[in-house]
Order: structure tokens, then sequence, then C-alpha cells
């Protein structure tokens, strides 16, 4: 494999490992307020058509975004009225959630654009376009370095720069502000946080609320940036992926960074080599395609090390005597 | 930060006013007055279910009364949440801690009481203010220490220190010695009284008389819901409180003849269990009990109790690696390869230590829970059906005898009270006559009517020629039933004693690891107050 060919494939990588990374990310805040969430998938979905839907109208790719987050959020209020206000269990809820999604965006799509389950292809402003940083260009003959910055680094659109991002404000948000130390607590043990005073019922709809942000990001960054339109289950299981990273990840930021390019990068290997010639054997592309997936029944059947999810976790909180 | 009431000169730190407080049917508070004067220590002591807890949650917060009044210092306050509580200068210590265990010392500290939106001027703060109150109050613990990594006296003293980094001058705790050791628990008496001298006032909720009678300044009892007395703690004694406390006069000695031991029934041998995280939890134990006989193990929690009953009662820990020897009335026991039926079959009946967790299916009726274990013998069986009449016709019986409140066989387990459910798990084990009976903890958390009777009925197995391995926590306990005493400590026995000729500071010093003799290092714990009201 010669330099190019290792930056196409990273460069595709990033593109990849953007809506997993942010899908990541948002059950992070979530799981680390107690609340588990299954429904990432289904909050990407709704985003992701709500985005198509409302940037294919206005031709705006800014106001697809809002309404992708829009959409998150209605389907993470559901979650969170499910899940913290009425005490339910927090997995058939996600898995409702995830249900509601998939009908939902298939029946409003077909109504609305008559296009079994599409919406028209997007193009344009009704696209997020890819962003040339600054001396790209001028700095692309630089040997190794000027590849780099050209190819890898420039040229994504805005929404992967806001993903990588949010790895290191999540570090930051989470271990060095008030309310990360008060999320933190509140997964590990409500208890604490109720009897020093302050809501438990706030903080988990807050991280709830930042989960359905991130999701909505996720969910537009699928249909208006690295795709151009919504197409039925596109979201293709990358809900259940991110959170397979996130258990890596050990529910904390920079891991999960590293988690969410190891599925990028298979499935970046998946899509560049569909055959792969091993000289003895052509592996089949149905194995390449399947690759992440396998990747993440191993990591859920636990065979990555013991990873302790936060102790609250999945349990709704009940104020005991 | 300006809820807290004014201070009225001489006003005392907490005035209660006719609180009333109802769940349902159940009045669990009524008309309840209470002065606690500034810089005092308060007890409050009642049963079980007396109101206790109820009475401190209305003042922490957590619950409205349906009526009353409380006064601060001397000023009304209505208090809504923990967070109006707090501000009004009122901590809590309760007695399961409400800490994150992966956090440090520190961010438990500062959590809810921070000083701004980041941490870092918090944590340095918190730093140096825990530095000053370590040295003013005997509270010395590492602020960078993990929770998990502490042992539960110093996660006592975080709750203490989470309360006066609040600026609290009203400290309440909630049974707060039932997880020490002695030596702990006299270091927190210590902390206690140095907080009282600065000016704090502490209310302390036990249902240990020997508490009450060594620290406190004034007790107040409660008795359904009720507040029967309240007294100054020198000029009460411990068998009037016991006696305020259940309103009648207790047994406070249980009734019994010497013992006859008989033939050898349970012989252990060199027993050594090394548990699945290779730390070694018994080291060599030599145990006999003879027919007839109670055989009691003291000790502090932790130290191989726990290991030794559920090697006994045939469930050792999983991956766990067991030596040694295990001879019931002569015949070798399995080691290994073994479950809680087969011993059931050889004539071993099993009180486990935590009812909830292993004696009962919290969901499940009385009547399956009295069959449990019992439910594959020839009486209960009908062809390959179960003879659910017949079962349950057993367990009426056995609830009548036992006097089982209330006694309805098709209630839930979780719905009766801790004494009741104890009373179900003892009928189930006692009823079966076996040749051995294991007990751990028969009273914890069990209000003193219902000690009284299983105090009896232990008694009563032993008169009838059978052996009891009696395990517990509350040296009063052990004192009165036991015919022999053994001391556990670091998973060996330290030492066997006869009850008439045991010392509390003698039992003290071995269930420290101390060999009494050798001059003790950790405080011995004072004379118990009279025993068999654990």
């Amino acid at each position: 494999m010669d330099f190019p060919t290792i930056l196409q494939i990273l460069d595709s990588a990033v593109r990849l490992m953007t809506p997993l990374l942010l899908a990541c990310l948002a059950g992070l805040y979530s799981e680390r307020a107690g609340v588990f969430d299954i429904g990432l998938e289904g909050k990407m979905l709704m985003a992701a058509f709500a985005a198509a839907a409302v940037a294919y109208a206005t031709n705006s790719a800014w106001l697809g975004l809002c309404a992708g987050i829009m959409g998150a959020l209605a389907m993470s209020a559901i979650h969170g009225l499910a899940a913290i206000t009425f005490r339910g269990n927090q997995l058939i809820s996600g898995v409702a959630i995830n249900f509601l999604a998939s009908g939902l965006t298939v029946l409003l799509g077909q109504k609305i654009f008559g296009l079994a389950g599409r919406t028209p292809a997007l193009a344009g402003p009704a696209r997020f376009s890819e962003i040339t940083l600054p001396f790209a260009e001028a700095l692309r003959p630089v040997p190794v370095i000027g590849p780099i910055y050209a190819e890898l680094i420039s040229g994504h659109t805005i929404l992967v720069y806001v993903a990588f991002a949010m790895v290191p404000l999540t570090w930051w948000v989470l271990y060095r502000t008030r309310f990360g130390l008060r999320l933190r607590a509140v997964g590990e043990n409500p208890a604490s946080v109720d009897t020093a005073g302050v809501s438990v019922t706030r903080l988990r709809y807050g991280a709830v609320a930042i989960c359905g942000v991130l999701c909505g990001i996720a969910g537009a960054y699928l249909a208006t940036g690295i795709s151009a339109g919504f197409v039925k289950e596109m979201t293709a299981g990358r809900g259940f992926i991110a959170l397979a990273a996130l258990i890596f990840a050990k529910w904390r930021p920079w891991a999960a960074l590293g988690a969410t390019f190891l599925f990028g990068l298979l499935e970046a290997l998946a899509n560049r080599f569909p055959n792969l010639d091993l000289g003895i054997i052509t592996v089949p592309s149905m194995f390449m395609s399947a690759l992440p997936y396998i990747l993440t029944v191993i990591i859920l059947a636990g065979f990555v090390g013991r990873a302790i999810p936060p102790r609250a976790g999945g349990e709704p909180y009940v104020k005991e005597r | 930060m300006t809820a807290r009431p004014e201070a009225v000169n001489g006003a005392p730190a907490i005035e209660l006013r006719g609180i009333s407080k109802a769940f349902g049917p159940v009045q669990a508070n009524k008309n309840i007055d209470l002065i606690v004067p500034r810089g005092t220590i308060h007890g409050i002591i009642g049963e079980n279910g007396a109101g206790k807890s109820t009475l401190m949650s209305i003042l922490y917060g957590f619950y409205r009364p349906d009526a009353g009044e409380i006064l601060i210092g001397g000023g009304p306050i209505t208090i809504h949440d923990s967070q109006t509580a707090i501000r009004a200068g009122i901590g809590m210590v309760f007695q399961h801690f409400k800490l994150v265990q992966n956090f440090t010392v520190l961010e438990n500290v500062i959590l809810g009481a921070e000083d701004g939106r980041l941490l870092r001027p918090s944590l340095a703060r918190a730093r140096g203010e825990l530095k000053r109150l370590a040295s003013e109050y005997e509270l010395q613990v590492d602020p960078d220490a993990m929770i998990e990594d502490l042992s539960v006296g110093h996660q006592q003293r975080v709750e203490i220190l989470k309360a006066l980094y609040r600026q609290a001058d009203i400290l309440i705790l909630d049974e707060p010695t039932g997880v020490l050791t002695p030596a702990e628990a006299d270091h927190l008496f210590r902390i206690l009284r140095g907080l009282r001298d600065e000016g704090k006032t502490i209310i302390l909720i036990t249902h240990k008389l020997r508490e009450i009678m060594e620290i406190t300044d004034n007790v107040s009892v409660m008795r359904r819901g009720e507040m029967v007395a309240s007294v100054k703690t020198s000029e009460t004694s411990p068998s009037q409180l016991a006696e305020l406390m259940v309103g009648r006069k207790v047994l406070l000695r249980v009734e019994k003849a010497p013992a006859t031991p008989g033939a050898p029934v349970l012989e252990v041998r060199g027993l050594r269990m090394v548990d699945a995280a290779g730390v070694e939890r018994l080291r060599g134990i030599d145990l006999d009990i003879r027919a007839g006989e109670v055989l009691g193990i003291a000790g502090v929690a932790g130290n191989g109790q726990s290991q030794l009953l559920e090697i006994l009662g045939g469930y050792p820990e999983k991956g766990a690696r067991l030596e040694g020897e295990i001879r019931l009335k002569g015949a070798a026991l399995p080691l290994t390869g073994s479950d809680a039926r087969a011993r059931r079959e050889a004539g071993v009946g099993h009180v486990p230590e935590d009812r909830q967790v292993e004696g009962l299916i919290m969901d499940f009726s009385a009547w399956e829970n009295v069959a449990f274990g019992y439910h594959d013998a020839p009486e209960f069986q009908n062809g390959w059906l179960m003879n659910q009449a017949a079962i349950r016709a057993d367990a009426s019986a056995k609830i009548e005898r036992f006097d089982v409140r209330p006694p309805n066989p098709e209630l839930a387990a979780k719905n009766f009270s801790g004494g009741n459910q104890q009373k179900i798990v003892v009928a189930r084990e006692v009823e079966r006559n076996p040749d051995l009976l294991l007990i751990g903890q028969p009273t914890r958390g069990v209000d003193i009517g219902a000690i009284e009777f299983i105090h009896k009925r232990i008694i009563a197995l032993r008169d009838a020629g059978k052996a009891v391995l009696l395990v517990s926590v509350e040296l009063d306990e052990i004192l009165a039933l036991s015919d022999r005493i053994a001391v556990m400590f670091d998973g060996r026995i330290m030492g066997e004693r006869l009850p008439d000729q045991a010392t509390t500071a003698d039992l003290g010093c071995l269930m420290a690891g101390v060999e009494p003799g050798t001059p003790p290092e950790q405080a011995i714990p004072p004379a118990m107050g009279p025993a068999g009201v654990a």
C-alpha cells in the first residue's frame, strides 16, 4: 500500500467515524448520568430524516441541522419522560424509540415526498460543503506533512470538525466543571447528589438533552454531510456500533475517539477493498462489510476486558427513606 | 444563602411542634414535640418502625409534614427540600452513606457545594478547609483517596466532613455505629464530643442503649409514631428506656437453664478458604459444637464469619479454594460440590445473615417462602405436582406458631416488617428440627418484641438437644444466648470464653485482634448495659 492510498483510507475513515463519534459522545453524556440509551440509533435516524426534509424544503443545510437537532431532542424528551419522570425501563424505552423512528421516518417520508421513504436528493446549499482549510493548496507540495494536511485534515464539512472538537470539550466538561462532577456523580450514586440538595431529575434531563443534540448533529451529518438526502434505515446500525464503541472506550471521551476511529477504519477498509486478496484466499466483500458488526459483537460479548458501567446506570432514581 | 434563620439568644437549636406525617393509612409520626437545646448531644431511641427515621427525614427535607411547625434556632422555617435544610445549617449522616465510590474524598466533599462553575478553585478551597477541620476535630482523611479504598469508619468521617464543609450547626447521625468496630465507634464518639464542645448540636438516632447512656445529654424515646418521653440521660437507666421503647417490661436477660452438652454434632478442623480474588478469608478454623449447646461467634463484621456460614451452609463463594474437614455427627461433609439442599438433607438448618437476599424471595408470598428449601419434602408432593394445599396449611400453622404479623400467608415477603420477615425464615428452619442450626445475625434490624421471641426459639431448640452455631456482631446477643463464645478476627478464632467468665473488655480485645494481657493499642469498649437489648 502506498502513501496516497493510506491517506485516502484514513481520510475516508475520518468521514465514516464522525457520526459514530458524535453518537458515542451522545451516549457518553446520557450513560454517565445513569440513563442507558440504546435509542441512539432511533434518534440519529429521526434527525437524519428531519434534517434532509427541512434542508430540501428550505434549501439550507443549517436549517436542516436545526431540524435534525429538534427531531433528536423530541426523541430524547420521550426517553427522558419514560426513564426519568415515570421511572420506566430504560432499555424498553430505547427499543421503543428505535421502532418509532424507523416507522415514523418512512411513513412521513412517503406521505410528504412519495418516494418510498426517501427524500429527494439534496444539492448545493442544502448540503454541508467541504471546507478547505487555509494554505491547504500551498502546503500540498511539502513532503509527508503537506498531503496529510491537505488530504486528511483539510477538506471536511464543518460537522466533522465539530465532532472532533467535542472530544476535548467533553473531557473538559466532565472532569473540570461543576456540571461534569454532578453528572458523573448522578450516574454513580444519585442519592449522593440528592442529599447534597441537587436535583437528580434536572441533571438527568440535562444529560439526555445533550445526548439529543449530539445525536441530532450525527443524524444531520449522515443526511446532509456524508450523503445527499435521507434513505430508509440509513443509520444502518451506527447507533449500536456507537454503543459498542462507548463500552469499548469504558465511557471515557478520549478513548471514545480511539474506539470510533477503529470502527471508521474498518468501514473504510471494507469500502476500499471489497474483495481483499490475501494471495491464497480472497476475502469476500460480505465479510469485509460485516467487519464493524463482527467487532461490535466481540466487544459486547466482553472479550475486551471488563468494562464497568456507571454504577447507577439503568436504574431509575427512587428516593428512599 | 440567607435562608439561615437568625439565632435568637438562648433559643433551642431545634424545636418541633406537633409534627404529623401519614403514609396512606399508616401514621408514621403523630403530633411530635421535640426540643433540642443548642450544644447538646440528643439521642433518639425507639424500635424499628417507631418513626425515628421519618422524623429525621422531615427535618432534612425528604418529606413535608402533614401538620406541625419546625423552628431552627428559634425561627420558624419551612423545609421544602434538602437544599433548604442544608442552608438552615442541618447536616445528615445517613446509615447508608451517600458517597460516590469512585470519587476522591475532595470531590465528594464539594459535590453540591461547589463555589462556582469550575472545579479547580472549589477543590483548592476544600483542601484547605479539610486540613483545618481534620486538626480541629480528629477527622483525618486523605483528601485524595478514593472512597472505595477507605474503611467504613473513614467513609463515615467523610460524611461528617461533608456536613461540616457545608457549615452545619446541627448534625444528625442515623445509626452511626452499626458498621463500626468498637475502636472506630470510640473515635466517632470523641469526634462528636469535640463537635458538641464547639457548640454544635448533635442528634443521634440509635437502637443501642449503651451508646445513649454513654454519649448523650438528653434522650427522647419514640414508640409507634409518638414521642413518649424526653429525659435527661443522667436521670434515666437502660431498663427504664427499654421499657419506654416497647411499652412493657422486656426480659433483658434470656431465661435459660444450664446447657447439658451431649455428643459432638459439628466438628470443623483446619478450615481454610481463599476467595476468588486470592484473599485468604479463613486461616485454619477449628470448632466443635455439641448437641444441646449454643456456640456464639463474636466478632466485627467482615472477619470471615460470613464465609464460615456459607461454607457450612453448602454454598461457598464461587471460585474459592477450600481445605480442611467438616464432620456432622461423625460423618464427613464434602467441602465442595455440595449445595444448600444437600446440607439441609443432612440435617443442617440455616438462617442466613441477610434475610432479604439469601433468606427470602421478597416478591413471593409468605407460604412459598416458608416452604423454600423444603418444597421437595414428600408431604408437599402430589405426584409430580406441588401439593399447594398441604404447603399452605403447613405455612399457616408455622406463621401462627411464630406469631408472624399480619398472619396472612398470601402476603408477599416484602410486605412484612423486618422482624416478621425474620420470623418467617426462623420458622422455616427451626420447625424442621435440624441437628445443627446455623443462624447469622438473627436479630439484625428486628424490633425488641421479635428479638425476644427469636431468642426463646433458639434456646428451645438447644434444650431439645440440637446444636446451634450463632454468628452475631451484637455482643449483647452473643453474651445472652451462648453457652460458649468463640471470637473471630481476620479469619481466625482468637479465643474461646465462657459467657459468665468473659468480660466485655476481654472480648473487645479479642475482637480487635489483641491478645488479652498485652496492653491494647485500641480503646476497649466501656462496660455494656444489661445484655439482651441489642
